[in-house]
């Protein structure tokens, strides 16, 4: 049977590229891509959704194509404040965006600015219909945008206890510092593309750091399990045999999260797709990063600290310093 | 490793059978299923199959100010009983007291104690009570009374509580099936309505108080007057520029109604209310008109005056009629919220979440397009990339949909859009673990290992990390579903049982199917 026996692999038997060679390289292009992320963030900034910023938005369907200009023209006289208006999906869908109406408990501004648009798009798009209404007040957009960064504060730091409890230090801070690499180019990416920076991209980075430090996992393990079996073996070249190791997994478990993440990008609908295209993104990042930053990383913390004297044979394990299991 | 007793592979087999009854309510009908299994299905979310998402917030700071409000009456009364003059009476509901000044500071101590008798117990924990009210006093005679920590907490605790009962009896009268209502966080109710598409009546219907009061008027107030007189307010009246003194004093609450009806009158065919009063309502109901005929009553709902008769008879029998220029809704959505009752602070809707069915439908057949997508892809890399053990994982990878969705429906979860993407991303992360044992065999078996051992090294050292890798991910869903707002809490309860779920399939049951077919086979070598 010819299923029986695998097809192809997409990294041959003993590959041995010699990644630490470009880790100097990898790091400064890492933190300097970081960075530009991080000023993206700043300007133009972060397009944050209605979770995150309140207001009212109302996705439209018209009969045929929309005439945003029509409709821009109608929504123009209500007095709303700001009318945001685009394509979504669809040329006979509309996004139709307010700002919060009235004041905070002030009760029936939005209701009053729903049916104000219900009344005008009557008068300019003659059977339309409103597929979905959301509003979302002042207090409660700032609530949802506070726990989002905490949720993202707080699995950090339960990724950094977990891995320095199953591992030495070094493991924990190379995965956390490579894991800020990584979010801030999810900011970064977020910023470039114009998704909305909403409760499901959240996730989907919440997703990411979960998938990611998964990765690391598997990848340290192997170097705690070759610290172990090669006792002489100089760091350097026992991060490269590590990672050279685990590469078709790495890459092979990357591709099937891509591989299901990319269905959702594509055919998931509107609702799903910043969220789909985030993790897209995320998967390649830190797939990315597992092989060319966290690894690299160890070595700048741990060349005399995770094994004393990886040159010449340490005399004997000082007490710590062996791998604990 | 690969060596499975009997029973163990009965076990199994067990779950899988147990997966299979678990799931099927979600697509044969509840009558073809036997009686004695649980038949809970997949519920869809609000974002699937159409609805209304409402959060609500109780305004606490009304409930404080009305407690003080009494406060301030009952200080009234009992220091005119006690013949205690006093000064500057006023409640300040930023400090959540009432301060006054007693005239003569002598007289402080005798204030004191008629005042706290104004206390009302509240528990404090161990079945202890304390009264609600801190009072501290000044040489001066200045008196400051204070709601005490404890009674904030319970009278806030007590509003909402109360509340949720109010919206669930006021949404029932709507005829709204399967609404869902619950307390979120310190002061604020959730509700869904699936299947509402226009939540405007409801809303309106919410945000009603709906405090009914049967009260006297004054008749001697002057209604130019700047200020009312003690113990009066005006109110407005329901025509716009009529304004009425109406006494302070309830002498009949709407609690103490037990029906109330839309109708039209006899007489004239106009839209009315008919009330009932319960038991202790029509006594006082009794009282008070016999003592007051010839002078007229107001009826209050929330601060407006609705109608405001002239008493011709004494009423006895504990029904009435409110008629104030209703439509048959007015008169109907009134009946609605006396019957419900009052809710004890005004609510407003500080989140609101509506989807249509149509989009509802679109979002579904997206979902289960990116489900069919996905799962080919990963079914086929898995089948390509690694052979028989990926097909045999493969195999593992629809039982563990299909647990998957028995522990769903063994939960009653709610499925939502970010769930159906949990599930095909959990297409994409449950091979991982036989990725991991495919690789640990394969280097065994170049090391020079015989198949046996080669196996049995690849799933023991594999385990290990196939644990340390997993709970990073249910790290990961934990601090997203603590984060939790409804859509995004269905996506991290679905890849959480979804990876806890892969452990197993992917582990134990690919395990179980590559100890079968090595002992069937006898290979010589493994196709890795």
């Amino acid at each position: 049977m010819f299923l029986s026996r695998p097809l192809f692999r997409i990294v041959p038997d003993n590959t041995q590229i010699a990644f630490m060679r470009g880790r100097v390289l990898g790091i400064a292009f890492s933190a300097l891509l970081s960075v530009l992320s991080l000023g993206l963030a700043f300007y133009p900034g972060l397009e944050k959704g209605i979770d995150f910023r309140g207001g009212i938005i109302m996705e439209i369907r018209t009969q045929g194509p929309a005439d945003l200009g029509a409709l821009r023209g109608a929504m123009g006289g209500l007095d709303l404040g700001d009318v945001g208006l685009q394509q979504f999906g669809d040329d006979s869908t509309v996004l139709l965006r307010l700002p919060v109406q009235g004041q905070e408990g002030e009760e029936g501004a939005t209701q009053a600015a729903v049916n104000a648009v219900r009344g005008a798009l009557e008068q300019a798009a003659p059977g339309a219909r409103i597929l979905r209404t959301e509003a979302v007040g002042n207090r409660v957009s700032a609530e949802l945008f506070a726990n989002s960064l905490i949720a993202l504060g707080m699995s950090m730091l339960a990724m950094l206890v977990y891995i320095w409890f199953r591992f030495e230090w070094q493991f924990a801070v190379g995965a956390i510092v490579t894991l800020v690499l990584e979010t801030t180019k999810v900011v970064g990416f977020l910023a470039i593309t114009r998704i909305e920076f909403s409760l499901t991209t959240v996730a989907a980075v919440l997703t990411i750091i979960g998938f990611s430090i998964n990765d690391k996992v598997v990848v340290y393990d192997r170097m705690r399990e070759n610290l172990r079996k090669y006792k002489t073996m100089p760091l350097r070249q026992l991060i490269d045999k590590s990672i050279n190791e685990t590469l078709n997994r790495t890459v092979g478990t990357s591709m099937t999260l891509l591989l299901s993440a990319l269905p959702l990008a594509l055919f998931g609908g509107d609702a799903l797709s910043g969220f789909a295209w985030t993790m897209v993104f995320g998967i390649i990042a830190s797939t990315s990063s597992s092989i060319f930053i966290a690894a690299p990383i160890l070595l700048f913390l741990g060349e005399n600290r995770l094994r004393r004297g990886t040159e010449a044979p340490a005399p004997a394990a000082p007490p710590g310093a062996a791998p604990r299991r | 490793m690969l060596y499975f007793a009997r029973w163990k592979v009965a076990a199994i087999l067990g779950v899988i059978l147990l997966g299979v009854l678990l799931s099927l309510p979600n697509v044969v009908p509840r009558s073809a299923i036997p009686s004695w299994l649980p038949a809970r299905q997949i519920s869809l979310g609000l974002d699937l199959r159409g609805g209304s998402y409402l959060l609500l917030e109780v305004d606490l700071n009304a409930v404080v100010r009305e407690r003080l409000e009494s406060l301030a009456d009952g200080a009234r009364t009992r220091l005119r009983q006690a013949n205690i003059g006093y000064l500057n009476l006023q409640a300040q509901p930023a400090a959540n007291s009432l301060t006054l000044r007693v005239r003569d500071p002598a007289q402080t101590q005798a204030a004191l104690a008629a005042l706290r008798e104004l206390a009302n117990p509240v528990p404090v924990g161990g079945g202890a009570t304390a009264p609600d009210v801190e009072l501290a006093s000044q040489p001066d005679g200045t008196i400051t009374a204070t709601l005490s920590e404890a009674a904030l907490r319970a009278r806030a605790g007590g509003a909402v509580e109360q509340s949720i009962e109010i919206v669930r009896r006021r949404i029932d009268e709507t005829g709204v099936a399967e609404a869902l209502i619950a307390r979120q966080g310190q002061s604020r109710i959730l509700v869904q309505l699936p299947g509402v598409e226009d939540p405007n009546r409801i809303k309106e219907l919410l945000g009603r108080t709906a405090r009914m009061t049967f009260r006297l008027l004054d008749e001697n107030a002057n209604l130019q007057a700047a200020v009312p007189p003690p113990g009066v307010e005006f109110l407005e009246g329901e025509q716009p520029g009529t304004r009425y003194p109406v006494r302070r004093r309830i002498e009949v609450d709407g609690a103490n109604l037990s029906d109330a009806r839309a109708g039209q009158d006899s007489r004239n065919g106009e839209w009315v209310v008919n009330f009932t009063f319960d038991s202790v309502g029509t006594r006082r109901f009794a009282d008070i008109t016999r003592q007051n005929v010839g002078r007229p009553f107001a009826i209050v709902l929330d601060n407006k005056v609705i109608t405001a008769p002239v008493i011709r008879e004494p009423i006895t029998g504990g029904r009435g009629q409110i008629s104030g220029n209703f439509n048959a809704a007015g008169a109907n959505d009134l009946a609605v919220l006396l019957r419900a009752g009052a809710l004890p602070a005004p609510l407003t809707v500080v989140e609101e979440r509506t989807v249509g069915p149509e989009l509802g439908a679109d979002a579904i057949r997206a979902g289960l397009l990116s489900l069919a997508v996905g799962a080919a892809f990963v079914i086929g890399y898995m089948g390509f990339a690694y052979g028989l053990f990926g097909w045999f994982a493969n195999l593992a990878l629809v039982v563990n949909i299909l647990l998957l969705v028995a522990a769903l429906s063994l939960l009653g979860a709610t499925l939502t859009l970010p769930g159906i993407a949990g599930i095909v991303l959990t297409l994409g992360t449950a091979v991982d673990a036989n990725i991991l044992i495919n690789e640990r065999i394969r280097e065994e078996v170049k090391a020079g290992r015989p198949p046996i051992s080669a196996l049995e090294a690849g799933f023991t050292k594999a385990s290990g990390t196939i644990m340390d890798s997993n709970l990073t991910n249910l790290i990961a869903m934990a601090c997203l579903y603590v984060l939790g707002s409804g859509p995004v809490r269905g996506f991290a309860v679905t890849v959480a049982i979804g990876t806890i779920a892969s452990m197993w399939s992917a582990t134990v049951l690919v395990r179980l199917m590559v100890s079968a077919w090595y002992r069937s086979r006898r290979p010589k070598t493994l196709p890795v």
